[in-house]
């Protein structure tokens, strides 16, 4: 079982470098190989190379789903779904024709939309040359689309349903774990474990919460890390996801805090009363701080691995010198070995500090 | 990074996360966790158990041992009494035995004294018998002559001497 899942990652390992070339695409058009990106390029002489705009794309969100295998490279349109001033507006991708420059206005619902880079928004409201981040609420509708990103989620999602399901069903049979469960049941058993020593006695009711952020953040992880389709995507390095998981332990560590939590908070004990309102501020602020360093901690670890990566390999098509990609092949694998370590371990910290937190709200005072 | 529309993952991570949970929570974590939780009691028991049955094993042994030592002390004691009473038996059978010789012997000794007397005093009347058998010949033969009874009555007078 082992064996074979280390054999899997040594595969994505040797696969990544051309996988990742092919993942330059141009207004939705997908270039296969080194030596056609140069041509294109050569043809294309005014506009040089650029691997920030590469990269920014692989990190950010899209409405298209390029779906990308070593030779197979093809686009799937997935739904559009806005909420308008006239309402729900639903469509396929597929009417921008890949544009993300503002130049294809689709009419919907008696409403004119276009698309400037992943953003859309009403054409009657927005200019040509608009930067995109500089748009208002009012210029846009609220996008509810199934992006790259949320299929990608719900794919996660899924695959973790079946893993578990799998992990459920050979119980029935033999009260010993095999298969899957074998894998699956010592982190099982070690969030259980970690809970239970950081949260103490009530900690049951927070297990299957933990268990759940734990496992979507190790598979968000390592499927990221895979980097072929439909993986590779980058779920927990958008701030976005963070943020939803860092709200929902803030939202569970409150709910359950005890009168000692909240006496620790607002009235600190030992401290002189002088300085009880100044570390009160300190301390309800730090209700804050707590979730959102789990927010950023998550969010910025994975998206520097994703950057570091696709940088090495981006160096490969600015460099164009033979020596370049024995250097960055070589660096690239090394950041992926490390960026296995770094999947594991922040899907941990993200646990234990939940727990952590967790284990502050519901503790009674033992000073 | 562009985040140009986060209300789009901020809803569907809502959405699926909280359906996801609710669904791995019934459908995973609680029938998971609970066969966990069982085979571990289920572990910690068959330990305590055999523990328990380590224990007693231990207790039975020590009592065994103890029946044994009980009954080695026993046989000793057994032993001791029945040499006690082996002894006691045979000085016993040893003084009757003795007295019994010892009757044995005096009275033997009274019948081989008896014996003795009633021989003696046979063997006295017939010396008796046979002296004045031999003095009645001796008499008559040295009285037929005169002066050898005369000789003779001296003798016999001068002989007895009075004190």
């Amino acid at each position: 079982m082992n064996y074979r899942f280390f054999t899997y990652i040594f595969i994505s390992l040797f696969l990544a470098s051309f996988n990742l070339s092919a993942q330059t695409e141009h207004n939705g058009e997908a270039i296969h190989h080194e030596e056609q990106a140069a041509v294109h390029e050569e043809s294309d002489g005014d506009k040089p190379y650029d691997p920030t705009e590469l990269i920014n794309h692989h990190l950010s969100d899209s409405h298209d789903y390029a779906f990308e295998l070593p030779f197979i490279h093809k686009t799937f349109h997935l739904p559009i779904i806005l909420w308008t001033k006239n309402g729900l507006t639903i469509f396929s991708s597929g009417e921008f024709q890949g544009d993300e420059h503002g130049e294809v206005i689709v009419e919907k619902n008696g409403q004119k939309f276009k698309r400037i880079h992943d953003l859309i928004v009403y054409a009657d409201k927005v200019g040509e040359h608009v930067d995109p981040n500089e748009v208002t609420l009012d210029q846009r509708p609220l996008d509810f689309s199934i992006t790259k990103n949320v299929f990608s989620m719900l794919l996660t999602f899924l695959i973790l349903l079946v893993v578990l399901l799998y992990t459920k069903k050979s119980y029935d049979k033999n009260k010993v774990p095999r298969g899957i469960a074998s894998f699956i049941e010592p982190l099982i058993v070690f969030i259980r474990d970690m809970a239970k020593e950081n949260i103490g006695p009530k900690y049951e009711k927070f297990v299957p919460f933990l268990l759940t952020v734990f496992f979507f953040i190790l598979f968000a992880n390592l499927f990221g890390l895979i980097p072929f389709s439909p993986f590779g995507y980058n779920l927990t390095g958008n701030i976005a996801v963070t943020f939803v998981l860092a709200v929902i332990v803030f939202i569970i560590t409150n709910v359950n805090g005890n009168k000692s939590y909240w006496t620790h908070i607002l009235w600190p004990p030992g401290v002189p009363v002088i300085l009880k309102p100044f570390i009160a501020l300190i301390e309800i602020l730090s209700i804050f701080t707590k979730p959102f360093a789990l927010m950023i901690r998550l969010f910025a670890n994975i998206l520097a691995g994703h950057t570091i990566i696709l940088t090495f390999v981006t160096l490969i098509f600015v460099f164009k010198n033979w020596g370049v990609p024995f250097a960055s092949g070589f660096a690239t694998i090394f950041m992926y070995i490390s960026e296995l370590l770094v999947a594991f371990l922040q899907a941990y910290v993200f646990t234990l500090l939940s727990a952590i937190y967790f284990g502050m709200a519901v503790k009674e005072e033992a000073h | 990074m562009n985040l140009l529309h986060p209300e789009t993952l901020v809803f569907w991570t809502t959405l699926f996360f909280l359906l996801f949970l609710f669904l791995f929570i019934k459908l995973a974590w609680k029938p998971i966790l609970k066969t966990i939780k069982e085979r571990e009691k289920s572990i910690e028991d068959a330990l305590l158990e055999a523990d328990k049955a380590r224990e007693e094993m231990a207790k039975l042994k020590a009592d065994n041992q103890k029946i044994l030592n009980e009954a080695r002390a026993q046989r000793d004691e057994m032993l001791k009494e029945a040499k006690l009473l082996k002894e006691q038996i045979i000085n016993k059978a040893r003084e009757e035995a003795q007295a019994e010789a010892g009757k044995e012997i005096a009275k033997a000794k009274q019948v081989i004294q008896s014996e003795k007397q009633a021989a003696i005093k046979e063997l006295k009347n017939q010396v008796s018998e046979l002296s004045i058998n031999i003095a009645e010949k001796v008499l008559a033969e040295e009285l037929k002559d005169k002066n050898e009874q005369i000789k003779q009555v001296e003798k016999l007078i001068s002989d007895i001497k009075f004190n």
